[in-house]
């Protein structure tokens, strides 16, 4: 490392150690690409009509097993619907909500933490009291009552992951917006005379961003559970349309005679919700410029 | 093996990165203080660390030996080089607010190594607590022993360092930079606490600064690092009378003194960094081709 | 010369939130208790204490970070000490602070380039892409830092740019807070050259911050000595540092381990 001027001499050596390559950024986000190719191009790619009942090819065995049938890859359940296809379907309800949900819960949830961290004051008491309240209902409870007064169907879900889910985004970025609001560029913001909503949104926001990205693909993770769950129960979507929860709570009857139609879907679900909340800290590994 | 502390050729990489020490060898006699100097970088602290075996996960030791107490540490396996640290050596850490656990009282935290590692008796491990926080001047010791360490000022959880670092009468300390984070008037109380504790108990002492100042007032003798190589070691009244190495001599040039205004004017000049790191390239070169090599 | 600073009995003081009651308002600690001085144009004073000595906080009432309780503090003449955040905005261009440590104080998602420029823009500046490079010359850091981000400099390079945003606003005043504290000799005795040839060369008034008397007697021509939030010394540097008034004066100074190992540095109780 050659160098001429003094003070540029002593570069940190920590600089120099090359990056992690990160692996479980490329196999989360591998996964979660082919399951949104799948998902969007469903109707070009999956093999059967997921809906097609045919009890002449009622449980199939998956293609590597004695009596499968070609085409039928991971074989068909009880009805005789392809299992394969009704995951590809499966997937774009799981990835609409998680999408759609995530996005939401972290933009209300970013925002009210955020202004409660960083104003402080009124808007902190309001905020952290509503919070506080909002924590002690129990959850599932509140979904299922939710659910119970709007009907079940996909918008419902949607709104019951975010009106529970919003806390987890205020209070973690409530907390990082403070301990950024302490730092010294924020003084020299406010000494350079910059306004207090304008510090917010240039200074403080881009440093609680990682956090609050780790935060959106958890949250993602979260929503396809949630509506694996609610459909599970059925009180998402009405049960002809296919969903990975509805498969499971299929599946779950026969398992004796037909494992791979409960064995599939729960094998999608886990790896979603795995490659999710990989997939954040992977981000975050990777484009945080300040990782000391 | 004649010094109680020898440091043969030791090199320490950090995993994929370059050498932070270079092939560094340094003696310490028993009871000797000896002085550690060298800006932020130069690897003053890794060579405690690496005595202490308290290096980072990052870091690497790739060669070299370190003999403590006619032990190369760097043979043992990690339990007994543990034992052999622990029975031997303890440490002045450099923060006294983050080294003591905020949320268990100070008596058990300064008694903890003498039972765990020495096998002591608890009721003997808190008598001789309560003897060592007299001997650095704690008032009502029995008291701060109760006390947790948000309760104590700066100086004083620094003094519980200095006396938990004694308690196990160790025969070599590792101080590292114990006295940054106090201010100057605390700072003299504990550099004559730690130089009349080392006195009375004949410890050796490695002193890690980047203070020249306090280098002259506790040391002995002194190495000063620059990128991981030693580039001068000498008897502390040598060092501040003639300084042998271009960079000692801009160091001593660039540090301020409140009795010369023109003092600290001068910045390390440009050739001899040019100088001191073409040293560092060329021990490098040296290195590699020295049958030893690196990937 | 006149007064750029002219403090009257100001006190200040702040919410003890560790023994605030469950219920009611939190008690108040006084940090300074009723200063009173003044700051010349083109003056360098150096203001000394140690932990809990109250100089960081008088430094931010000078630039406004924070409010005082009681008195009063003119800055030019005008009254400061209870302007709010508005009426603060067109003065803040004239009083500038350079913080302690610049790894906090340089926001960590933004370029170089930015971070001097944002104040420039807010303050409604022309030809901002000139004055930044001309801001980094008068520092001397190549103009091709403009691309780097914080963490990729030197702690010196760090407080540089710190500096470098300061000097660009052109302002009259500057507050130096500790800034050489976190640097080694090397980078530390570049950055005090600098800032005294930046203080000859563009006529700034200068308050420099600092724990450390031997940093403050190379650069400040007045001293301030803080004690517990109160000024026990505060004269010209040539006269304290010959014969030092305050009791607490001669021990700060008596403490400093001088580079010399012939110094009587004797033991003291404790």
């Amino acid at each position: 490392m050659p160098s001429s001027t003094p003070g540029f001499a002593m570069l940190d050596a920590r600089a120099m150690v090359k990056r992690r390559l990160g692996l479980r950024l490329w196999l989360s986000g591998g996964w979660l690409v082919v399951l949104v190719v799948a998902a969007t191009f469903a109707p070009w790619l999956a093999p059967h009509n997921p809906l097609e009942q045919d009890l002449f090819t009622s449980r199939l065995p998956p293609f590597w097993m004695a009596g499968a049938e070609p085409g039928y890859w991971l074989g068909t359940d009880s009805l005789g619907r392809d299992v394969l296809s009704r995951i590809m379907y499966g997937a774009r309800i799981a990835l609409v909500v998680a999408l759609i949900a995530g996005t939401a819960t972290a933009l209300i949830g970013a925002t009210l933490g955020l202004i409660a961290g960083y104003f402080r004051g009124w808007a902190d008491l309001v905020i952290s009291r509503l919070v506080d309240i909002w924590m002690a209902f129990p959850p599932v409870l509140f979904a299922i009552l939710l659910i119970a007064v709007m009907g079940p169907g996909l918008v419902s879900v949607i709104v019951a992951i975010i009106v529970i889910d919003w806390t987890r985004f205020a209070r973690v970025v409530r907390a990082e917006a403070m301990a950024q609001g302490a730092m010294d560029y924020v003084a020299s913001a406010q000494v350079a005379g910059q306004k207090r909503l304008g510090t917010m949104l240039t200074e403080i926001l881009p440093n609680v961003l990682p956090t609050i990205v780790v935060l959106l693909t958890l949250e993602m993770g979260i929503a396809v559970i949630v509506e694996a769950i609610l459909s599970f129960v059925n009180l998402s979507i009405s049960t002809d349309f296919p969903t990975w929860g509805g498969m499971i709570a299929e599946g779950r009857t026969s398992v004796h005679q037909a494992w791979w139609v409960l064995v599939f879907p729960l094998a999608t679900l886990f790896l979603t919700v795995l490659s999710f909340s990989q997939l954040g800290e992977g981000l975050k590994d990777r484009f945080d410029p300040v990782l000391r | 093996m004649s010094a109680f502390l020898s440091i043969r050729n030791l090199s320490l990489v950090l995993k994929g990165g370059p050498r932070l020490l270079r092939s560094v060898s340094l003696d310490v006699e028993a009871g000797e203080v000896r002085g550690l100097v060298g800006e932020s970088g130069a690897g003053k602290s890794m060579i405690g660390k690496a005595v202490l075996g308290i290096l980072p996960r990052s870091v690497e030791v790739v060669e070299g030996e370190i003999w403590l107490d006619e032990v190369d540490l760097l043979k043992l396996r990690p339990s007994e080089r543990r034992r052999k640290i622990g029975a031997t050596a303890a440490l002045i850490p450099q923060d006294p607010l983050t080294a003591l656990n905020p949320s268990r009282r100070v008596g058990p935290q300064v008694t903890d190594r003498l039972v765990d590692i020495l096998g002591w008796k608890r009721a003997d491990a808190q008598a001789r607590a309560l003897e060592l926080l007299a001997e650095v001047h704690i008032p009502d010791p029995a008291r701060v022993m109760r006390s947790y360490p948000h309760e104590l000022s700066g100086g004083m959880r620094q003094r519980v360092l200095i006396a938990s670092a004694f308690a196990a009468e160790p025969k070599l300390i590792v101080a590292d930079e114990p006295t940054t984070a106090l201010d100057v008037t605390v700072q003299k109380q504990i550099l004559h606490l730690i130089a009349r504790m080392q006195a009375r108990h004949g410890t050796a002492l490695l002193f890690v600064t980047h203070d020249l100042g306090v280098v002259s007032k506790v040391c002995g003798s002194l190495a000063v690092l620059y990128g991981g190589l030693v580039v001068e070691q000498s008897p502390v009244r040598d060092f501040f009378r003639q300084p042998a190495h271009a960079y000692s001599r801009a160091l001593l040039a660039a540090t301020p003194k409140y009795t010369d205004p023109m003092a600290g004017l001068n910045p390390v000049p440009e050739a001899v960094i040019t100088a001191v790191q073409a040293e560092v390239a060329q021990a490098d070169a040296s290195w590699r081709n020295g049958g030893w090599r690196h990937d | 010369m006149t007064d750029l600073y002219t403090v009257t009995d100001m006190h200040l003081s702040l919410a003890d939130m560790v023994n605030k009651p469950l219920f009611g308002s939190a008690p108040r600690i006084d940090i300074l208790h009723g200063l009173s001085f003044s700051i010349k144009r083109g003056e360098v004073l150096g203001i000394v204490g140690g932990s809990g000595s109250g100089k960081s906080t008088l430094g931010r009432v000078l630039v406004r970070l924070l409010e005082p309780s009681r008195g009063q503090v003119l800055f030019d003449g005008q009254d400061i000490t209870h302007l709010n955040e508005d009426a603060l905005r067109p003065l803040r261009r004239r009083f500038q602070m350079i913080f302690q440590d610049p790894m906090s104080s340089l926001n960590p998602r933004r370029t170089v380039g930015s971070i001097i420029a944002a104040p420039l823009k807010l303050h409604g500046f022309d030809r901002i892409s000139v004055r930044v490079d001309q801001a980094l010359d008068h520092v001397g850091l190549p103009r091709s830092f403009r691309t780097r981000y914080p963490h990729e400099l030197s702690g010196g390079q760090r407080q540089r740019v710190g500096i470098a945003r300061a000097i660009a606003m052109e302002p009259e005043f500057i507050l130096a807070d500790e800034i050489v504290s976190g640097l080694d000799v090397s980078s530390q005795a570049q950055v005090l050259k600098l800032l005294a040839d930046l203080v000859a060369d563009l006529g700034l008034t200068l308050a420099f911050i600092s724990h450390d008397l031997s940093v403050i007697r190379r650069l400040c021509g007045t001293v301030m000595v803080l004690y517990q939030g109160r000024i026990v010394e505060h004269r010209a540097s040539d006269a304290l540092f010959a014969a030092p008034e305050a009791a607490y004066t001669r021990e700060l100074l008596g403490a400093i381990p001088l580079p010399d190992p012939d110094q009587p540095w004797g033991a003291q109780a404790g």
